[in-house]
């Protein structure tokens, strides 16, 4: 039972544990990183719904009887490459943001802003 | 021709926003994205038509038939919105090219244009797509680009609003895909249509609740659903006048719009309501919106977060209306769609026109400022009426069927929560007529003039057009209303 559901316990574990680097942390690039962990795990949790135990790729060939779903994996693909562009986004951003305000520390620009 | 206007919706401006960046002169890019979102608005309102004559349009992409391939499907109420979401970014976009002048450097123009194309088309697509994972794109498609648009403000806090709203938007959307993942494992679809007639039999499974939760927590996030509201009053005051019109009076709509489909669409009421009783908090969460966003209001010194703040509380009506499934409820729901996007967009491009002449949006500099802009101020204030619900006001239209809909639910104490939370907004308002008309110019103030025709006109269109459907309210509720009356009988 444990074991079976092995991946979905590594989707839960890193989902939790981005989350709560997103939230938790006050480093605008740690919350980034904290973001790409939390998408990561989505992508882990599509691909497993597609795998067949036993499955290969489908491609027609002798042998193989049993194929995984594709259509997790393509859409996984998508996915990553909004995951990508999220994240550039982010960084760019976090450039922009240190240009300035001189830090990467959101305590630190909350005062800047509150001009203390 | 015909044939292909689902497509043409979208295709318009996703087509011009790269041909935008290769141009990169100020006058062809301006007049090619004009033309791309007035074209969109035109097809939009041949998709009304259409939609109008024969029922549901269905388009396949590619001639692949709907569970294999994707789909593009308007019913009623996908045309309602894209009707009015690509009407605004039209009138907005005309509104731009003079009011950026002031707000973006001109070697940067192109890049404002290209971002503005891509959000509607984000949008609009979301609207018009009948598939589950083509939504979750064009939701960041949207998404990615208001980040864009929001840092393009002015002052340093544009780029943390934009940041947190990165952040706080990427949890939303990833939300939403964790829950069509579920959901595509429960049903092995991701076509609504298709999903709709597979989910019947597996509504009490628990992996259906689970995403039921994802999705609501997701589009809670992206609408701006009290107390997930916490991206968006920085995001809006920060960001360039334009954009904040065009956001305000567009995206969250288009969220609600989600909300709606998935709610009432997909899972359908008897599962939501009667199984899950989304209601139970959909209406605490309503009436947190109406009053602590509005009191919020009242606090703001700054024009423009106090708009941001009486958004998050008209999203609040707006799901009000949904709780009640009823027709009243979900008439009242749409109509406040539309209603508070004509109302809000046209108050936002008025304090563009402030902004336009004097610069600031801080109430303390806007003393006096209704005797030397009179136009603009004036359209303020009628749209603040909106805001409360006036009558003759298009805000008067979606309460008073909000009204309705909470009586014929036996709801009293609703109803006098709607009137109460209304009051709220009679005061956030006054404060800003009593700054304007009531007190002397000061030295800021003193020297401005009146705003530009080209500033003006759109400003008037869409608070003209909020007054018009207020007094004549038959083409929007009687629109709303058969959209809603469609949404309750299921899957069209």
């Amino acid at each position: 039972m444990i074991l079976g559901l092995f991946n979905y316990w590594v989707v839960i574990v890193l989902m939790m544990a981005g989350f709560y680097t997103v939230i938790a942390r006050t480093n605008l690039v740690k919350k980034v990183i904290g973001l790409n962990i939390f998408q990561t795990s989505v992508f882990l949790l599509y691909i497993t719904m597609g795998k067949v135990q036993g499955g290969t790729a489908p491609i027609l060939a002798d042998g193989f009887e049993i194929y995984s779903n594709p259509l997790p994996s393509v859409l996984i693909l998508t996915a990553i490459v909004v995951g990508v562009a999220t994240t550039s986004v982010a960084l760019a951003l976090i450039v922009r943001i240190r240009e300035a305000y001189g830090t990467l520390e959101e305590d630190e620009i909350q005062d800047k802003d509150l001009g203390r | 021709m015909i044939d292909q206007l689902p497509v043409l919706q979208v295709l318009l401006p996703l087509l011009a926003a790269p041909l935008c960046v290769l141009l990169r002169r100020r006058v062809p890019v301006t007049a090619l994205a004009l033309a791309a979102c007035w074209g969109s608005f035109a097809v939009a309102i041949g998709l009304l038509q259409r939609v109008l004559a024969e029922g549901v349009v269905v388009y396949e992409m590619g001639a692949w038939s709907a569970p294999w391939g994707i789909e593009y499907r308007v019913d009623l109420l996908s045309a309602f919105v894209l009707l009015f979401v690509s009407g605004i970014g039209a009138l907005v976009l005309t509104y731009a090219p003079k009011s950026l002048t002031a707000e973006i450097p001109a070697d940067r123009l192109h890049f404002f244009y290209t971002l503005y194309l891509l959000c509607l088309t984000g949008l609009l697509g979301i609207t018009i797509t009948g598939d589950l994972f083509n939504l979750f794109v064009f939701l960041e498609v949207s998404s990615l680009s208001s980040y864009g648009l929001i840092s393009l403000g002015r002052n340093r806090q544009a780029l943390t609003a934009a940041f947190r709203y990165l952040i706080m938007g990427t949890i939303g959307a990833t939300f939403i895909l964790i829950g069509v993942g579920l959901m595509y494992q429960m049903t092995g679809t991701l076509n609504m249509a298709d999903m709709v007639q597979r989910i019947a039999d597996r509504e009490a499974l628990r992996t259906v609740r689970v995403a039921f939760a994802f999705l609501t927590v997701g589009i809670g996030l992206k609408m701006a659903l009290f107390p997930l509201h916490q991206w968006l009053p920085d995001a809006y005051a920060h960001a360039p006048s334009t954009v904040s019109a065009f956001i305000a009076a567009t995206s969250t709509k288009v969220s609600v719009y989600i909300l709606l489909r998935f709610v009432f669409t997909i899972y359908g009421v008897e599962f939501a309501f009667a199984n899950l009783h989304i209601e139970r908090f959909l209406i605490p969460l309503s009436l947190a919106a109406m009053f602590l966003a509005s009191a919020a209001a009242i606090y703001q010194t700054d024009l423009k977060r106090l708009l941001a703040y009486s958004s998050v509380a008209q999203v609040g009506y707006m799901t009000l209306g949904a709780s009640f499934a009823s027709v009243e409820g979900l008439t009242a729901s749409i109509a406040h769609l539309f209603n508070h996007a004509l109302t809000k967009g046209g108050m936002f491009l008025a304090v563009g026109c402030l902004v336009y002449r004097i610069g600031r949006t801080s109430l303390a500099n806007l003393e006096g400022i209704g005797r030397r802009m009179p136009w603009t101020t004036f359209a303020w204030v009628l749209g603040g009426l909106g805001l409360i619900g006036v009558p003759g006001t298009a805000g008067f239209v979606s309460k008073w069927y909000l009204l309705e809909a909470a009586l014929g639910a036996g709801a009293w104490p609703l109803a006098l929560a709607i009137l109460l939370s209304s009051l709220l907004a009679v005061i956030y308002i006054w404060k800003v007529i009593e700054v304007a008309y009531f007190r002397l110019p000061q030295t800021r103030t003193s020297q401005a003039v009146e705003a530009p025709a080209v500033l003006l006109l759109p400003t008037w269109l869409l608070i003209g057009a909020s007054l018009y459907f207020g007094f004549r309210a038959t083409f929007s509720a009687d629109l709303a209303r058969q959209a809603a009356e469609a949404l309750l009988q299921g899957m069209p």
